[in-house]
């Protein structure tokens, strides 16, 4: 179909007007206009330059990329070339881990750290534990759940209201989230057991709204939409972070430090880097044990699974309980960490950005999790510069990422090796 | 060891089994033929517990298992290489027979998994290839290794040799022989390869419309005219 020199300059041509006319369309309202508070209320403002100047952007940037590609048909086989970088990571796993561990152990006390990067670099953490334990749903079972910040919530709320009005620790509310979670898990798991696919996806968004509206609308409960504030902070063998403690002795005082503010900052990050690695560790290990293998083999094909004899109900249910519990871990620790909760912090935005972290890292694998984690919370951040364009800037860089890698960052399943554990129920 | 009477099954409203009775003798290999679309996978299936019989009796070894969920019904002793294969395509070949063995004892494994290398050697060659890029003879032969890692007492083979180069059919019907008379394995075997399947089994059963309509041994089915115009025509 290509011509000799393998250059098809007709179909570039085309391919290259129809994007630019897709994106004069597109851009007309997102370029060409824009809304300004003038003198009489809101006004339109034009900006043809900017759309014209968009349009031809786009038109020739369409024609580089298929010279590029040697005119290649757009998107064929786009994933394949670009499998270096991703072929690397794959052959060292290992060490790669290792050394983004030890680069999270010293980062906080390194010369340019200061509190705005330990801060994302939190956010980052939270959320790769929340991709991880999506995974265990998503990744590992297959089962795809749109409403995973329920658990997240579940997990908040539970240390909130357990924290406030009981004034119990953060070390000792932590678990019973994970477990309130967990039981939610299973809860949410039961009714979907027969679905699969884009059924279970809409029961499961659905999920993540009521837990939600509730949150919202049960006043007595949950303090509505104005939240709950004066969630206790975390306390380090005691030792309370803050000048004046109100009870036992302050973490400056007890090591004769003088006080800052920052060593709060760097216990949290500390605590979410132990509860990530936790979340870790334990998906590494139990991929290896009967429970995990038979999740990812539900995945591949139930009814082979039960001509096995695995008992599908059990194994989905503990799916979906043990990935609610670490976003039940993950909530608590939000709540702690911000002192303040209301429902505004759970909508559906968040389950959207958590799954993306898990397709884009590539379903079940861990490390892409973490790529993908820093992809998706610090490039928004970079972008504000941008600040009308971030969203946007945010979908091209996911259209693109899509493109060059469309079965996610590190797109590859380990085989596990099985440890000889014995039993288990699956 | 396996007694089926008066089975019927329903999907919805079709009755696609309408009073089966069939059984299988400790050590035997039992064929069951038919047309596409005789009900055989689902006889298979609702030994299986899935889908339930509506009415009837399935008992294995003595006891009723027709009201037990299948993970049971497995752990029982039965295992079943179902209709299309079903191996995991994204899971290596050694993770696939890893998981034929979740109901078994650990103890038995390596025993279990040497013993099934030297039954489909191939298999060992393969072991860290993905299920979903072997040949359909070695996704046959992953198949029934898969189930019979589990140890079980009565095999249920549904179509192995559907779609197979003739030189995997001969293989894959040599090995169900050699499990039989080797380890004394009890097999149900529904074929469409009648002729390979009757001269293998010690008797067969003949299926149509979702009822047994002829029984014998493989010698008798294999000179029944009835069978012969119906099933063998156009050789082997
Ligand atoms: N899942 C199903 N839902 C509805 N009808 C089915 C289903 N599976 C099989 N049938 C019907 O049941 C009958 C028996 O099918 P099957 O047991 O697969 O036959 P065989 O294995 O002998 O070819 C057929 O008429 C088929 O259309
Ligand atoms: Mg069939």
């Amino acid at each position: 179909m290509a011509a000799p020199s393998g250059v098809d300059f007709g179909r570039i041509l085309r391919e290259a007007v129809l994007a630019a006319a897709v994106a004069a369309i597109l851009g007309l309202p997102l370029l060409g206009l824009r809304l300004v508070s003038g003198t009489k209320g809101l006004q339109v403002d034009q900006r043809w330059d900017w759309l014209v100047i968009g349009v031809l952007a786009v038109f020739f940037g369409r024609m580089a990329l298929a010279f590029l590609r040697g005119a290649k048909p757009a998107f064929a086989k786009a994933g394949e070339g670009a499998g270096v970088v991703g072929q690397f990571v794959r052959q060292q796993q290992r060490p790669l881990g290792v050394a983004a561990l030890g680069f999270a152990l010293i980062l906080p006390f390194m010369p340019f750290s200061d509190r705005y990067v330990v801060d994302v670099t939190t956010l980052v953490l939270i959320y790769v534990m929340l991709g991880w334990g999506l995974n265990i749903v998503v990744g590992l079972a297959g089962l795809l759940d749109l409403g995973y910040v329920a658990f997240y919530a579940v997990g908040a709320y539970s240390f909130a209201l357990l924290g406030t009005t009981f004034d119990w620790s953060f070390w000792v509310c932590l678990p019973i989230a994970g477990l309130c979670a967990a039981m939610f898990g299973v809860l949410l798991g039961y009714p979907v057991l027969r679905l699969r696919g884009d059924y279970l996806a809409i029961v499961t968004l659905g999920f993540g709204e009521i837990i939600r509206l509730v949150l919202t609308n049960w006043v007595e409960f949950s303090g509505g939409p104005n939240g709950i504030p004066g969630i206790p902070r975390p306390e380090f063998f005691g030792l309370e972070f803050s000048r004046n403690p109100e009870s036992g002795q302050s973490f400056h005082e007890f090591f004769g430090l003088s006080f800052s503010g920052d060593h709060r900052i760097i216990f949290l990050y500390f605590i979410i880097l132990a509860l990530a690695l936790i979340t870790n560790l334990f998906v590494l290990r139990i991929r290896r044990l009967p429970v995990g293998r038979a999740w990812e083999a539900l995945r591949e094909d139930e009814i082979a699974c039960r001509s096995l004899g695995i008992n599908p109900v059990n194994t989905k249910l503990s799916a979906f309980a043990l990935g609610a519990m670490f976003g039940g871990f993950a909530g608590s620790f939000f709540a702690t960490r911000s002192g303040f909760i209301s429902p505004e912090s759970f909508t559906f935005i968040e389950s959207a950005i958590i799954l993306s972290i898990v397709v884009l890292g590539g379903m079940g694998s861990q490390i892409g999790v973490v790529l993908a984690a820093i992809a998706i919370i610090v490039v928004p951040e970079v972008l504000r510069e941008f600040s009308e364009f971030r969203m946007l800037a945010f979908g091209g860089a996911m259209v693109l990422i899509m493109v060059w890698r469309p079965r996610g960052l590190l797109a590859h399943r380990v085989p596990t090796i099985r440890l000889g554990a014995k039993g288990g129920d699956p | 060891m396996l007694s089926v009477e008066g089975l019927h099954t329903f999907y919805g409203p079709i009755e696609a089994l309408r009073g089966v009775d069939l059984s299988v003798a400790s050590g035997e290999i039992v064929t069951l033929i038919g047309a596409n679309g005789a009900g055989k996978s689902t006889l298979l299936m609702t030994i299986c517990g899935t889908p339930r019989a509506a009415r009837g009796r399935i008992s294995f070894e003595g006891n009723d298992i027709s009201q037990l969920p299948t993970y049971q019904i497995i752990r029982r002793g039965i295992a079943q290489s179902p209709e299309g294969r079903r191996i995991f395509p994204r899971m290596t070949v050694m993770e696939n027979l890893q998981m034929g063995a979740v109901t078994a004892d650990e103890d038995h494994f390596d025993e279990d998994l040497e013993r099934i290398l030297s039954i489909f050697p191939i298999l060992g060659e393969r072991r860290d290839q993905r299920g979903g890029t072997l040949s359909g003879g070695e996704q046959q032969m992953l198949a029934i290794g898969r189930a019979l890692m589990s140890r079980p007492r009565l095999l249920l083979l549904d179509e192995p040799s559907l779609g197979l180069a003739p030189l995997y059919v001969k293989q894959i019907f040599d090995v169900i022989r050699e499990i039989n008379e080797r380890d004394g394995m009890t097999i149900l075997l529904v074929e469409q390869n009648a002729y390979h399947a009757l001269r293998l089994a010690h008797r067969g059963y003949v299926m149509a419309n979702g009822k047994i309509v002829l029984v014998g041994t493989g010698s008798e089915l294999l000179a029944n005219e009835e069978v012969q115009n119906a099933y063998l025509e156009g050789g082997h």
